[in-house]
């Protein structure tokens, strides 16, 4: 019998909703604490065939996910996977690179730099968001040069170092919705819309979902942003512009909880299936 | 399964499928609650840890 090692941090609904689908499928999970664990390649006993990283830490993910390929076992996603997306400006660089739809975006280290890459991008609105970072947290929608100077005087006051990296990202006006399809081995197998009266439309920050049919066009910028990444079990966060669809991000441990309801689909089911997949590919 | 809120002493009463380091809220005081420990039907709850800059999907 297969056996998944799943990799946690906390335990969050979407774990959940995997070890309740690896029961009804008669899948063996080993749930694997990291916070727990000694990963040391001398001494690491391994009794199981892959591993399902979904740390809600990404630092603790990462290092799982090194040391678990380090000795052999392959893990989704995979260390490639989640250096690209864990990091905006990385994703950004790879949807460009592969000519796939995206908001314009340009990194800055200075404010200086910051007023022309503005100007460059068409001037603002723009956003600026931390490069690594999640759930629609530190966020900031910049409307003006005031803004601009106050939000980066205090990233380089009171941000780590990484905070003062300023990834800025063209604003795209929305109508009041985004799209996040859950794309696995580059198939779109569902889709939300994420409804919200505020600008962020992230579900931890409020936003409500729905079913979003899966369209031609979201199955195909879903499919090339997935094989621009490295495939796998991923989600993207898609925006409607007249211009056609754009991805915005691209997530590697994405959440699902409040989605298998609206879509009537189980993503934990297909994320198992595709583990399983894999391990028979071995 | 029963255990006590350790910040406000209530009785908090767990789900049967209730998993280790799994999340869950205090229905009293609505202290976010991590099941440290799960043993012989026996839960050990603690505060859970605050959300931090890594966290996220």
């Amino acid at each position: 019998m297969i056996k998944i090692g799943l990799l946690h941090t906390t335990i969050r609904g979407d774990e959940k909703l995997i070890i309740e689908a690896a029961r009804k499928k008669s899948i063996k999970i080993k749930l694997i604490d990291v916070r727990e664990e000694i990963f040391n390649r001398k001494t690491y006993q391994c009794n199981f065939d892959v591993a399902l990283q979904r740390c809600v830490s990404t630092v603790k993910g990462n290092n799982a996910t090194h040391f678990f390929e380090s000795i052999g076992i392959k893990v989704i996603n995979n260390s490639s996977v989640a250096a690209i997306c864990e990091d905006k400006f990385v994703t950004s660089l790879a949807l460009q690179k592969a000519n796939i739809p995206t908001p314009d975006f340009a990194m800055v280290f200075n404010s200086t730099q910051a007023v022309k890459a503005i100007k460059k991008m068409g001037g603002f609105p723009v956003v600026i968001k931390p490069p690594l970072g999640s759930w629609g947290r530190l966020l900031a929608k910049i409307n003006d040069i005031d803004a601009l100077e106050a939000i980066l005087e205090h990233k380089d006051v009171l941000g780590s170092p990484q905070q003062k990296s300023f990834y800025i990202q063209q604003y795209i006006k929305k109508a009041g919705r985004d799209i996040r399809a859950f794309v696995i081995d580059g198939q779109t197998i569902c889709a939300i819309y994420r409804d919200s009266l505020h600008w962020i439309t992230n579900t931890a920050r409020g936003g409500v979902t729905s079913n979003c049919p899966v369209t031609r066009e979201i199955a195909d910028i879903s499919k090339k942003a997935s094989d621009a990444v490295g495939d796998g079990i991923l989600s993207t966060d898609i925006f409607e512009t007249n211009d056609g669809l754009q991805i915005n991000e691209i997530n590697h441990t994405t959440e699902f909880k409040n989605s298998e309801k609206p879509t009537k689909t189980s993503i934990s089911g297909a994320i198992l299936d595709y583990c399983v997949k894999v391990v028979k590919n071995l | 399964m029963k255990s006590t809120c350790p910040v406000c002493d209530a009785q908090v009463t767990l789900p049967k499928n209730t998993e280790e380091s799994e999340i869950i809220s205090c229905s009293d005081c609505h202290t976010r609650l991590v099941v440290s420990s799960l043993k012989d039907n026996n839960a050990t709850l603690q505060e859970a840890p605050k959300v931090e800059e890594d966290w996220g999907e």
